[in-house]
This record gives C-alpha cells, sequence and structure tokens, in this order.
C-alpha cells in the first residue's frame, strides 16, 4: 500500500461506503474494517434518531431505523454539529416510496427541526407587554417587530400538522375527530423553556411579514388578506406572551 | 469561568446529570464536553455549560477536528470552536490523531491512517493551525486500534513524541484505547506505557470496552459499562510512573445513575491522591 495520505483517504471512504470495496482489500478483508463502518452508519442514525424524536414515536423505532439507514447513505452529514444533521430529511420523507402512506411525515419532521432550531437559538431580550403597551398610538402603525430568533413558525397548507406533531411530542393519543384540515405552529423559547401553540393562517402570514421587515400596518394588511375575520388585538397579545418578538 | 490546577478525576458530563453534576462538590472534580454539542448559538444547553463551568473546570474534547485528513482544518469549524472556549474558558482541549471530515462530509467515526513522513508533516501543521487560531495549547489523543495497516514510517510512540516536539502539543493519553489496541494488534500495553512520554501527558482518559458481538475476537471502545480491571491495573502502574495527571472517566451510552458514575470516579481520585500523599 503506497497511497499518499489523501489516496488513503479517498479509498477508504470508498470502500466504508461499500462503493468501491477492492479499493483497499488489505484493508476491507479485516473483521476490524466493520467496526469503522457500523460505528460510521451509527453515529449519523442516531444523530439522526435524536433529532427526530416524534418521527421516531409515530413511525416506531425499527422503522426510523431502517429509514435513516437510507437517508444516511443519500445524504451522509456534511457538518459536525450533528445536532443539525438531517435538514433534508423532511423532503427526503416527502419523496420516501415507504412513507406513501403517512404523508404528514415530512412536516411532522419539519415541526422536530423547528423545535431544534428553537432550543439553539441566539439568546435575545424579549419584547414585554408593557414595553409595547407603552408605545405611542400615533407611532404603533408604523413600529416594526422583530421576531426573536427562538420564535418559529409555519403553516402546513391541507394537513392537521400541528396536532399530530404535537400529540406524539406530548405522548398523548391523536384524537379521533381530528380534521384533515391546514394547521399553523408556533414554537418559542423563553427563559430556557420551549413551548407551542396553535396559530392560523392570518397569525402565520403576520410573523412572516414581520420578519421581512414589514410595519405593524403592513403586517396587519398581509394577515387580513389572509384571514378576514382575524382579530389582530387578541393575536398580539398572544405572541408577545409567547415572547416571540425582540425588545425594541 | 473556573480553571484549577488541582484537577483531579473528572467526568464526562451527561445532559441527564446536570443538576447533580452543578451541585456536586467532590474535591478535584471537573467536566469534559464534546465540544461539537455545544456549537449553538444560545438556550438552556450553552447555559448549562456555562453554570457548570462557573463551578467546575471544564475540558473540550473534540471529536470532530479530523487533524490527520490531508487538508487544512475546517476555519469555520475552527472558529465555532474557538468561540467556545472563549465563551467557557476550559481548563483543557483535546483532540484526537484521526480524521473524520474528507471532501466535504463527515464521517462520524474517528478513522485511521498510515503513520508516514507526509501524514507527520500535514498533522503537524494542523495541530499549529489549531493552537494558533485557538490561542491554546491542545492535546492529541492515542487512537483505538482494529486494522492493521500497512506502511506506516513512524511508530505511533514515535509520533506522538515527535507532533509534541514540532508543535508543543500535549498528549491525551487513553489508557483504555491502550488496553483495546494491544489485545487487537497483539503488543504489550504495559510496555506502550512505560515508553509513552510521560512530560507531554496533559490529560488521561479511562471507559469501558465490550467484545465484539462477532467472531472477530475484536475489543471495542464503547464506552457503555465500568472501566474493567485490566484497564485499572494499568491505569494505577502509569500513575506511579508518571504522576498525578487530570483523569477523566468517560461513559457515553448505557448511561447509568450520577452516582455510579462518580463512584468510578472516586476510585480514580483515590489513585491520584495515594501517589500525591
Amino acid at each position: 500500500m503506497n497511497l499518499s495520505l489523501a489516496g488513503f483517504q479517498d479509498a477508504f471512504i470508498s470502500a466504508l461506503y461499500g462503493k468501491n470495496p477492492e479499493a483497499l482489500p488489505v484493508l476491507t478483508e479485516q473483521a476490524g474494517f466493520l467496526v469503522y463502518r457500523n460505528t460510521v452508519m451509527k453515529g449519523a442514525c442516531d444523530a439522526l434518531l435524536a433529532n427526530f424524536p416524534t418521527i421516531e414515536r409515530l413511525v416506531g423505532s425499527e422503522w426510523l431505523q431502517a429509514t435513516a439507514a437510507v437517508y444516511v447513505r443519500q445524504s451522509p452529514p456534511t457538518d459536525a454539529r450533528l445536532l443539525n444533521y438531517g435538514q433534508g430529511f423532511p423532503d427526503f420523507l416527502d419523496a420516501f416510496e415507504h412513507a406513501r402512506d403517512l404523508p404528514y411525515l415530512g412536516n411532522v419532521a419539519r415541526l422536530d427541526l423547528l423545535w431544534n432550531e428553537v432550543h439553539g437559538a441566539c439568546d435575545e431580550p424579549r419584547l414585554d407587554v408593557s414595553t409595547f403597551a407603552a408605545i405611542n398610538p400615533g407611532q404603533l402603525a408604523s413600529i416594526r417587530l422583530k421576531p426573536r430568533a427562538a420564535a418559529r413558525w409555519q403553516w402546513f397548507a391541507g394537513q392537521p400538522a400541528y396536532t399530530l406533531w404535537r400529540c406524539n411530542r406530548e405522548h398523548n393519543d391523536v384524537p379521533a375527530d381530528l380534521r384533515w384540515v391546514g394547521e399553523g405552529a408556533l414554537l418559542s423559547r423563553s427563559t430556557g423553556a420551549i413551548t407551542w401553540q396553535a396559530l392560523s393562517i392570518g397569525e402565520c402570514a403576520f410573523l412572516d411579514a414581520c420578519a421581512a421587515g414589514e410595519t405593524l400596518e403592513q403586517a396587519a394588511e398581509k394577515a387580513e388578506q389572509a384571514q378576514p375575520d382575524l382579530d389582530l388585538t387578541n393575536m398580539l397579545g398572544r405572541l408577545i406572551a409567547a415572547d416571540v418578538f425582540a425588545a425594541q | 469561568m473556573k480553571t484549577s490546577t488541582q484537577m483531579g478525576a473528572g467526568l464526562g458530563l451527561k445532559a441527564e446529570h446536570y443538576e447533580q453534576a452543578l451541585d456536586c462538590t467532590v474535591s478535584g472534580l471537573w467536566f469534559e464536553v464534546h465540544p461539537e454539542n455545544y456549537m449553538v448559538d444560545g438556550g438552556p444547553r450553552l447555559a448549562w455549560l456555562e453554570a457548570i463551568g462557573s463551578r467546575h473546570p471544564l475540558s473540550l474534547h473534540g471529536v470532530s477536528l479530523s487533524l490527520a485528513a490531508d487538508c487544512a482544518p475546517d476555519m469555520q469549524h475552527l472558529q465555532r470552536l474557538k468561540a467556545l472556549a472563549d465563551r467557557v474558558q476550559p481548563a483543557l482541549m483535546s483532540e484526537h490523531l484521526a480524521w473524520s471530515t474528507w471532501r466535504g462530509q463527515y464521517h462520524p467515526d474517528l478513522l485511521p491512517f498510515p503513520r508516514t513522513h507526509e501524514a507527520l508533516q500535514r498533522i503537524a501543521n494542523n495541530i499549529d493551525c489549531t493552537q494558533n487560531t485557538l490561542g491554546r495549547r491542545i492535546a492529541i489523543e492515542n487512537p483505538t486500534h482494529y486494522l492493521k495497516l500497512d506502511g506506516h514510517d513512524w511508530s505511533e510512540l514515535d509520533f506522538l513524541a515527535e507532533l509534541n516536539r514540532r508543535t508543543g502539543c500535549g498528549l491525551l493519553l487513553d489508557v483504555n484505547n491502550v488496553f483495546i489496541s494491544a489485545h487487537n494488534q497483539g503488543f504489550n500495553a504495559a510496555t506502550y506505557l512505560d515508553a509513552f512520554p510521560a512530560e507531554a501527558v496533559m490529560e488521561i482518559h479511562l471507559a469501558g470496552h465490550t467484545q465484539d458481538p462477532g467472531d472477530s475476537g475484536l475489543l471495542i471502545d464503547s464506552h457503555d459499562s465500568p472501566i474493567a480491571d485490566g484497564v485499572w491495573s494499568l491505569y494505577q502502574r502509569l500513575i506511579k510512573r508518571i504522576g498525578a495527571r487530570p483523569t477523566l472517566i468517560e461513559r457515553d451510552d448505557q448511561i447509568p445513575p450520577f452516582d455510579q458514575l462518580l463512584a468510578e470516579r472516586n476510585r480514580a481520585q483515590a489513585v491520584l491522591l495515594e501517589i500525591t500523599r
């Protein structure tokens, strides 16, 4: 074996993933090679299972282990921060042939990803209700509310993804009378704990507009376009109470 | 931040033990974490680490710098490591004599390589780059071996000593890795340890291992069981020769209650105390 270091590493990886088992026959014929193969696969699969606990509860460990093994071969980690591994897993689940009967898995996985993002997001002072109440009413329309990094939300059209995620995340049964309609979700972190609640389509549109830097007036317009019957005052109270916005 | 010149035996920090770790007041205790698990922008994970760091010395033990890959360290990753170190001010930092990232993909393991002159130069450069970026000395850990590789220009002991000489890095001596490698490759662990460059040892690791469930006869560095008696004997012999060094009990799987880990840690502490008495 007179390979350069880079040549050795190319051959080792190729053999590790079984792409070219003849690359390093002296090594692949040894029982010890399997230790590396198993450890690499287990490390990536374990990270995926840890990052998608709700998916594991929905489909069981065995199914997810097998699915994770397919995903890992297709999309090995590119970042040593395995806490972030699986960014493409929701899209993978959407397209995964063996998950066709579970078309909501991708969206439930998206909510697990949001949970992870909220958990590790930067710490920022929050806008509290008294500060908001003290804003001069004449200036209210033109203020820009900036969502904190530790607040994430998403609207899921056509699927009760939030209810499915919440019930499984909280280890409860999914209601028997679950309505198959779109749902939105808000996850936010304040003082270390992550909380979640349902959001309407108008509320999601409002937060999208805030995140895009629009004024309160513009964001409210977007929200009302998406949902004409939206109660803006009630929405603002709920969002501020959930520590969604950064201090001004 | 808490640093201490009196680091005795420490424990790998587990999330399920945060509160007990924070409250534990035994003398000489310190905690080690994999920095990759704390490379986040904020939130409870970092808050816990900072809280524990305010009461106990910390060690950042990296698993992914991939120093033995034939490329320069990922500077973004190194900057993240520096930011974490600047934030929690660890008493010790360490990495492995191994590679894991290659051509943009991360393979979560500590992969082997032939100890050639070329590899030595590359790794020395990578350690220099790491130490210069961090502004800290790091310790390099001896790996566990499962394969017989051809093409070595250097013995492992000479390779490690030369890295120490060229870069000023310290060494992290994992006694369990030596025990496993000696078994898997058929050399004498005590002879290896007797020749290990004593002056350079900044930290020692102890851990449990298991027999490969197949018929390979290999021992696996599984970190999922108590430390084996043979590893304890080697550790006592080592400490008698080189004196007390910060010693970590590693446990990464089948995590027992905190008190059980602490009892194992206290056994190491007793070995260290005996030599300093």
